[in-house]
C-alpha cells in the first residue's frame, strides 16, 4: 500500500465545494508527514453543469498532484450508488494510504457506502489528522475524541474547522487524466431534477451582515425583532434548523450541513447554541457576536464578543443603538 | 268583609273552566316543552352523579336563585333583575294563593286579604321600574356584554305587558266595584279613579274590561307557550343549573377524565362525551355576560369569550341533539363550531374569573379542560406548547434543563438547606419550577429561603427529585402527564418526614392542596408562604424591626385568591412590615389574571391586543403615589416585570415579590 | 407497505457530559439515553406513509436504560411492531456494530423500505443507514425531507449541499436516511403511551456477537480544550447593545 492520499471533490451544480478544499489542506500535512501523492477524483458528466473545460479551470488551482476525472452520464449529478461504484473500483484497484471526503450530505453518504463494501475502517466528523493521530467532534461539539489511524486503508470524511480553505488551493496545477468508467447499469437510484428555491429571496451567501436566529426566538411573532435588526444594519435575517422546521423562515435562509455556507463581514449569532452542523457553516465570519442565555454554550468559542442577555430583550435595544449610532 | 272576589263580572261558569283549562294547559305545554329539552340533557350527555346532599343542593337554590345573592354582586343589574325577579315570584305565588283561595281554601278574608291585596299592588311599580331599568340598560347604556337582540326586549315587553294588562283589569274592577277597601290596592286605586274620572259609562267599562280581561289571560298562555323559545327559558334552566352545580370537588380540583367500562379514557370530542349536567350549563346560562367582562383573555382581545363558549355548547345541543337522540349518524365534532374553536380553547388561563362571577354556577373552566382534553389526545396543540410537555414529561420542567440544574439556585447558599428526603422537616418548601429554572428569579428564591433561615424556621427541600407539581399540565389537558407527575412527586414525598408544606408557588399550592392523593398529604397543611408568615407573625415568632413606610398594591395571585381564598393573610403580612396598601380597583376575587396560567406561559402569542399583564399595570400606575406592585406568585413576577417594561412603566412602578418586603423590614 | 424503522438511543446533551475513568468513553451512569432526532423524525416518516397508504410499520432499538419509552412512545404513534436488541452493550457501539446487529432482523422482516435517521450527534464512523444499506445490497439516499411512494418506486427530497435540494427516485427495497419528515414528530399524550404500555408488547432479540470492525479506535475521549473564547460583555440588554454598536461601529460595518 502506498502512501497516496485520494480526495474525493464534492461539486455541486459545476463549482467544487469549500469542504473540498479542506480535505485538500489535510491531503497536504498528510503527505508532508509520510510522503505520497495527493490524488484528486472528480466524478461527472459533460452532460452535467460541469462541463470539463470549466473543471480544468478550477482543477488549476486544486493543491494535488494529480487529478483523475471519470465522465459518465450516469455521473452527472451525486448518487451514492453510482459514484459509490466507480470509486470502489478506483480504491480497490489501486488502494491509497487514505481517502478524504467531505463529511457533507453528499460525501458522508458515500464514505458509509465503501466503508462497508470494501470492508474498510472509516472516521467521520473528522476535524484533522496529524503525526498518524486522527481527531474527531463529536455531541454537539461537546465533546473531542481521538485516537490511531487505522493501519489499512482508511476513509476519512471532513467537517471544516481544522484548516482553511486557502490552504487546499495551489498555484501548481495539477495533472489531469481521464479515467475509463466500469459499466454503470442497472442503477437503482435516479437524479430527477432540483427543487428550485422560490426566486427572489435574498441569497444568504452574499451577504455581508447577518443575523442568524435559533431556537431562542421562542415564536414567530418576535422574528419581526430580528428584521428590524438585520434592517437597521444593513444585512439579512438567516437561521438555525430548529427555527426553518417551523417553518418560520423559508429553507433558503437555513446555515448549516443541510443549507447555506456564510462568509459575512459580521454574523450575529442570537439564541444559537453552536452545533457542529450550524457552525461549521459560519466559519468563513470575519467577526462573530453571539448572544446566548447558556453560558456554557458552545457558540462562544467561536465568537469574538459574546453577551448572556435574553435575544429577545437585546433585539430591540441594539436596533435602537445601532439607528443611533448611525444617525450620531 | 274584605274578600276576594274572583271572576268579577263573569258568572258564567264556563268561562271559568275554559280560563282554567286553556291557563294550565298553556303551562302544561310549557312543561312539556321544558320536558323535551331536559330529556335532551339526559339523553345526549353522559350520566353524573349529581343527586346526592340534596339540602345542600335546596340550600343553594334558595342562596342563588331566589335571594339572588350571586346576581346582586353587581349593582344596577342586580337591583335590575331583583325587582323583576322578585315581583315575578310574587305575582306567581299571588296567583297560585288566589286559586288555593278560590278552590281549597278560603283565606283570603279580612285582613290576611288586604296585606295580600297591598304587596301585590306595589310589586306592579317595582316590577316596571325594573322592566324600564333593564329597557334602559339594552337601549341607552349598551354595556357591550349583553346580547344585542330582539327577542331580549320582545320578551321584556311581554312580561310588562302582562303586568300592565294585569293591573288594567284590576283596576277597572275596582271603579266598577268600587269596595270600601279600594285603596289597599296603593297603585290601581288611582287608576281606578282616573277611569271613574274619564266619566266612561259602566257599560263601557265593563266593555273595556272584558277586553282586557281575554287579552291578560291570553298573554299568560302566551308566555308559558312561548317561554322555552325566549330568554326567559332561564326562569326554569336555571333553578335545574344550580341544583345541579358540582358539590363534592372544590373549585380547585378537576376531574379526573372519566373511563368507560373497559378502562379506555373518554375524551370529550363531541356532545355525547360530555355530563348532562355540562349540557345544561349551556341551557341555564342566561347570556348575562358577566363572564365575558371578567375574562383576561377576552380583555386581551383573544377570541376566547367564556360566555360563548356557553352558548356554543347550547347551539350545538339545539342544532345536533336531534342526531344523537334519534341516532341519525355520527355526531359532528364539537371543536370547531362557533364558540368553540381550538384557538378559543388554546386562550383561556384558567383563572376562574368566569365561573366566580356566573350567578348560575355554570362552570366554564371544566368544559374547557375536557375539550383540552381532547385535543391533547389528538396531538393537537402549538408546537410551543408541545415542546414544554415533552420538557416537563421527560425532565420534570418546563424549560428543557436537566433534572440537576433545579438546585443551582441553592448551591451557593450557606448554610445548605436541608434535605427533606434525608431527614425530618418541620416545613417542606416545594419550591417549584419558576422560582428554581428561571435565571431572574433565582435572586428571590434565594431571598426567601434566608427569610426562612432568619425566621428561624425549620425547613427542607426536595432537590432534584422534586418535579413540576401538575397544575397547570392537568389545566392544559394533559391528564396523562399530570398523573406521572403526581406519582414522581408522590413517592419523593411519602417517604419524607414533614409536619407541612409551604409553597412560594400558588399553582403547586393549589394542586398540592386539593388534587393529590390523600396518602400524600396525609392531612398536613399545604400552607402558602404568606399564610406561614402570617401565622408567625400573629403569634409572635416573627417580629419586623424595621417600619418601611412604602405605598404598594397587591397582586391576588388566581391560585392563592380566587381559588383558595387566601386574600387576608397576604395583607395582613404586608401590612406589618409597615407598609400601606392601596387597593387597585379590581381586587381580591375580582383580581385580574397575569395570564400566565393554564399553560399560556407555554403557549405561542397570537392577536393580543393588550396583553392582560400590561392592563393590569396601567391599573395600578392610576392609584396614587404607588411606588410598588406587590406579588406573591413567581409567574407573576414573570409577567409583570416584562410588562412594566413593555408599558414603559419604569420609572413610576417596580414589582417586588412580597418576600423580599419581609425582608427588607428583618 | 411494509416499513422498518431501526432507531438508535444517544446520550442526552442536556445533562452534562462526564468522560469516564479509562477516558476513553463516555460514563455511562451520569448520561441519560434518548432517542436521535432524525431517528425520531423517521419514526414519524413512517407513520405518515403508514397513514397516507397503509401498511406496517416496525421500530427496532437497542436494549438500553429506557428504550422501552422510546418503543412505546413508536407504538403510540402507530407503530404495529417492537423489537428490542438485548446484549451486553457495555464494551461500547458503533454504527457498524448496531448496522450489523441490525441485519438479521430487517432481513427477516423483508420489508420495503427501511427508514432511519441519517446522522447522530455522538457517530464517528458513518451512518448506520448507509452501511445497512450495503449489507443488505439495496440501494441507499441519505438526507430525506420527503418521500412519496409510488408503484414500487419512491420519489424523494434530498437535501444538498449549499440549501439545495433534489428530487430523486429510488426503486424499492431501498434503504434512507431521513434528515427530517415532512411534519414534526407528533405530540403523543402520556396517557396514549401508558395505554400503550399496559397492552402492547416488545419482541426481545438477542443482539448476537457485537463486532464493532470498521470504525477506529478510540485511545482519548476529551472535553474540547477552550483556546480561544468571546470577550463577554456584561450588563443589561440596553447596556450590551451599546457597547456593541459601539463595536460595530469600530468595526466599518455599518
Amino acid at each position: 500500500m502506498n502512501q497516496d492520499i485520494f480526495v474525493v471533490i464534492e461539486h455541486v451544480r459545476g463549482q467544487v465545494a469549500d469542504i473540498s478544499y479542506v480535505a485538500l489542506a489535510q491531503a497536504q500535512a498528510l503527505v508532508k508527514e509520510t510522503g505520497g501523492k495527493i490524488i484528486a477524483l472528480l466524478l461527472g458528466s459533460d452532460a452535467s453543469g460541469i462541463s470539463w473545460d470549466s473543471f480544468a479551470i478550477q482543477a488549476r488551482n486544486l493543491a494535488a498532484d494529480s487529478a483523475w476525472t471519470f465522465d459518465h452520464v450516469a455521473l452527472g449529478e451525486f448518487t451514492s450508488e453510482a459514484y459509490g461504484k466507480t470509486l470502489a473500483g478506483v480504491i480497490k484497484e489501486k488502494p491509497p494510504r487514505a481517502v478524504l471526503l467531505g463529511d457533507t450530505t453528499v460525501g458522508a453518504e458515500l464514505a458509509g457506502l465503501l466503508s462497508a463494501r470494501l470492508g474498510l475502517p472509516l472516521i467521520t466528523s473528522c476535524m484533522n489528522i496529524a503525526g498518524g493521530t486522527y481527531t474527531c467532534k463529536i455531541c454537539g461539539g461537546k465533546m473531542m475524541v481521538s485516537g490511531d489511524l487505522p493501519m489499512e486503508t482508511v476513509l476519512v470524511a471532513m467537517i471544516p474547522g481544522g484548516f482553511k480553505v486557502e490552504q487546499g488551493k495551489s498555484d501548481k496545477a495539477p495533472e489531469v487524466t481521464n479515467l475509463p468508467v466500469r459499466d454503470l447499469g442497472g442503477l437503482k437510484v435516479a437524479f430527477k431534477q432540483y427543487i428550485e428555491p422560490e426566486a427572489g429571496d435574498v441569497d444568504i451567501a452574499t451577504q455581508k451582515v447577518l443575523v442568524g436566529v435559533g431556537r431562542g426566538i421562542e415564536r414567530q411573532d418576535n422574528m419581526e425583532l430580528a428584521k428590524e435588526l438585520a434592517e437597521a444594519l444593513g444585512g439579512a435575517v438567516c437561521a438555525s434548523r430548529p427555527v426553518v422546521d417551523q417553518g418560520w423562515l423559508p429553507t433558503t435562509r437555513l446555515v448549516g450541513k443541510s443549507g447555506k455556507t456564510i462568509k459575512p463581514k459580521l454574523y450575529i449569532a442570537l439564541g444559537i447554541s453552536g452545533a457542529p452542523e450550524h457552525t461549521e457553516a459560519v466559519t468563513g465570519s470575519e467577526m462573530i457576536i453571539a448572544v446566548n442565555k447558556d453560558p456554557a454554550a458552545p457558540i462562544f468559542e467561536m465568537a469574538k464578543y459574546g453577551a448572556e442577555v435574553d435575544m429577545l430583550d437585546l433585539m430591540p435595544a441594539l436596533s435602537e443603538a445601532i439607528r443611533k449610532v448611525k444617525g450620531g | 268583609m274584605p274578600e276576594k272576589t274572583d271572576f268579577f263580572g263573569i258568572p258564567w261558569e264556563w268561562a271559568h273552566v275554559l280560563i282554567y283549562v286553556v291557563v294550565v294547559g298553556c303551562f302544561l305545554i310549557m312543561l312539556y316543552r321544558l320536558y323535551l329539552q331536559v330529556r335532551l340533557w339526559w339523553t345526549v350527555g353522559r350520566p353524573e352523579r349529581r343527586w346526592d346532599q340534596p339540602f345542600k343542593r335546596l340550600w343553594r337554590v334558595v342562596r342563588f336563585i331566589f335571594a339572588q345573592s350571586k346576581v346582586m354582586g353587581q349593582l344596577y343589574p342586580g337591583i335590575m333583575h331583583v325587582a323583576i325577579f322578585w315581583s315575578f315570584l310574587v305575582f306567581f305565588a299571588g296567583t297560585v294563593a288566589a286559586v288555593i283561595n278560590t278552590r281549597i281554601y278560603q283565606f283570603l278574608v279580612g285582613s290576611p286579604y288586604l296585606y295580600f291585596k297591598m304587596v301585590l299592588d306595589l310589586f306592579v311599580p317595582v316590577f316596571l321600574i325594573g322592566v324600564l331599568l333593564a329597557e334602559y340598560r339594552r337601549w341607552v347604556q349598551k354595556p357591550k356584554r349583553l346580547t344585542f337582540e330582539d327577542r331580549f326586549s320582545w320578551s321584556l315587553i311581554l312580561i310588562a305587558l302582562i303586568v300592565v294588562t294585569g293591573l288594567t283589569v284590576e283596576s277597572i274592577r275596582l271603579a266598577i266595584q268600587r269596595p270600601a277597601w279600594a285603596a289597599w290596592s296603593p297603585v290601581a286605586y288611582p287608576v281606578a279613579q282616573f277611569w271613574t274620572f274619564t266619566g266612561l259609562s259602566e257599560a263601557t267599562l265593563y266593555s273595556i274590561y272584558y277586553v282586557f280581561y281575554t287579552i291578560h289571560p291570553l298573554l299568560v298562555c302566551l308566555f308559558f307557550v312561548l317561554l322555552p323559545s325566549t330568554p326567559l327559558f332561564h326562569v326554569l334552566t336555571t333553578p335545574f343549573n344550580v341544583f345541579f352545580s358540582k358539590l363534592d370537588r372544590p373549585v380547585g380540583q378537576l376531574a379526573p377524565i372519566p373511563q368507560d367500562a373497559q378502562g379506555v379514557p373518554l375524551y370529550a370530542r363531541s356532545l355525547c362525551d360530555l355530563t348532562w349536567s355540562q349540557l345544561l350549563n349551556g341551557d341555564g346560562c342566561t347570556e348575562c355576560g358577566r363572564c365575558q367582562d371578567a375574562c383576561p383573555a377576552h380583555a386581551a382581545g383573544q377570541p376566547l369569550n367564556p360566555k360563548e363558549i356557553m352558548l356554543g355548547l347550547r347551539n350545538a345541543l339545539h342544532s345536533d341533539g336531534a342526531i344523537v337522540d334519534k341516532k341519525e349518524g355520527k355526531v359532528p365534532e364539537l371543536i370547531g363550531k362557533p364558540g368553540l374553536t381550538e384557538e378559543i380553547l388554546w386562550s383561556c388561563t384558567s383563572c376562574g374569573a368566569c365561573v366566580q362571577e356566573c350567578p348560575v354556577l355554570n362552570e366554564h373552566v371544566d368544559t374547557i379542560v375536557d375539550m383540552r382534553r381532547y385535543l391533547v389526545s389528538e396531538g393537537r396543540l402549538d408546537s410551543k406548547a408541545q415542546d414544554a410537555l415533552k420538557s416537563l414529561g421527560r425532565y420534570g420542567n418546563s424549560f428543557g434543563q436537566s433534572e440537576r440544574a433545579r438546585v443551582k439556585w441553592a448551591q451557593t447558599l450557606e448554610p445548605k438547606i436541608k434535605d427533606a428526603r434525608k431527614g425530618p422537616v418541620e416545613y417542606l418548601w416545594f419550591v417549584g419550577d419558576y422560582a428554581s429554572y428561571n435565571p431572574a428569579l433565582t435572586e428571590t428564591t434565594q431571598r426567601t429561603a434566608k427569610v426562612f433561615q432568619k425566621a428561624g424556621i425549620d425547613f427542607g427541600i426536595l432537590y432534584e427529585a422534586e418535579r413540576n407539581a401538575g397544575n397547570d399540565v392537568r389545566r392544559v389537558g394533559e391528564e396523562g402527564l399530570f398523573e406521572m407527575l403526581v406519582e414522581k412527586n408522590g413517592m419523593v414525598l411519602r417517604k419524607c418526614d414533614f409536619k407541612a408544606i409551604v409553597t412560594t408557588d400558588p399553582h403547586s399550592y393549589n394542586t398540592l392542596k386539593h388534587e393529590y392523593p390523600a396518602d400524600v398529604i396525609n392531612g398536613r397543611p399545604v400552607l402558602h408562604y404568606t399564610e406561614l408568615l402570617d401565622q408567625m407573625i400573629v403569634s409572635g415568632k416573627l417580629t419586623f424591626s424595621k417600619r418601611l413606610g412604602y405605598k404598594v398594591t397587591y397582586q391576588d395571585p388566581c391560585y392563592l385568591g380566587r381559588y383558595n381564598r387566601v386574600y387576608d393573610a397576604p395583607r395582613r403580612v404586608i401590612e406589618a412590615t409597615g407598609c400601606e396598601i392601596i387597593e387597585m380597583p379590581r381586587n381580591g376575587k375580582r383580581a385580574l389574571c397575569c395570564g400566565a396560567g393554564g399553560g399560556r406561559i407555554w403557549m405561542e402569542e397570537k392577536d393580543i391586543k393588550e396583553r392582560p399583564s400590561e392592563s393590569r399595570i396601567r391599573e395600578a400606575v392610576g392609584l396614587d403615589g404607588i411606588q410598588f406592585f406587590v406579588v406573591a406568585c413567581p409567574k407573576d413576577t414573570t409577567m409583570y416585570r416584562d410588562a412594566v417594561k413593555t408599558t414603559g412603566q419604569e420609572q413610576k412602578l417596580a414589582v417586588k415579590d412580597l418576600i423580599e418586603l419581609v425582608n427588607e423590614a428583618l | 407497505m411494509k416499513i422498518i424503522v431501526p432507531v438508535q438511543l444517544v446520550p442526552d446533551l442536556v445533562e452534562e457530559l462526564v468522560v469516564d475513568g479509562s477516558g476513553t468513553a463516555l460514563d455511562r451512569d451520569s448520561l441519560r439515553w434518548k432517542i436521535s432526532e432524525p431517528d425520531d423524525h423517521a419514526i414519524e416518516q413512517a407513520i405518515l406513509l403508514k397513514e397516507k397508504g397503509g401498511g406496517e410499520v416496525i421500530v427496532l432499538a437497542l436494549g438500553l436504560e429506557g428504550v422501552e419509552d422510546v418503543l412505546f412512545t413508536a407504538a403510540a404513534k402507530g407503530a404495529d411492531k417492537l423489537i428490542k436488541l438485548t446484549g451486553d452493550f457495555e464494551g461500547g457501539f458503533n454504527a457498524h456494530a448496531m448496522a450489523r446487529a441490525f441485519l438479521p432482523i430487517v432481513k427477516e422482516s423483508q420489508p420495503d423500505l427501511v427508514l432511519t435517521g441519517v446522522q447522530t450527534h455522538n457517530g464517528m464512523d458513518g451512518a448506520v443507514g448507509a452501511l445497512l444499506a450495503e449489507y443488505l445490497e439495496a440501494p441507499y439516499v441519505g438526507y430525506i425531507s420527503g418521500i412519496s411512494l409510488a408503484g414500487g418506486k419512491a420519489t424523494l427530497r434530498k437535501d444538498y449541499p449549499g440549501g439545495l435540494r433534489a428530487e430523486m427516485e429510488v426503486t424499492l427495497p431501498a434503504v434512507l436516511g431521513i434528515s427530517s419528515a415532512e411534519s414534526a414528530p407528533r405530540y403523543v399524550p402520556i396517557s396514549k403511551v401508558r395505554l400503550v404500555m399496559k397492552t402492547g408488547k416488545i419482541e426481545d432479540r438477542d443482539a448476537g456477537g457485537f463486532d464493532p470492525g470498521g470504525a477506529a479506535s478510540v485511545r482519548r475521549m476529551f472535553p474540547p480544550e477552550v483556546t480561544e473564547r468571546a470577550t463577554m460583555i456584561g450588563g443589561s440588554a440596553e447596556e450590551v447593545a451599546a457597547k456593541l454598536a459601539e463595536i460595530i461601529k469600530e468595526q466599518g460595518l455599518i
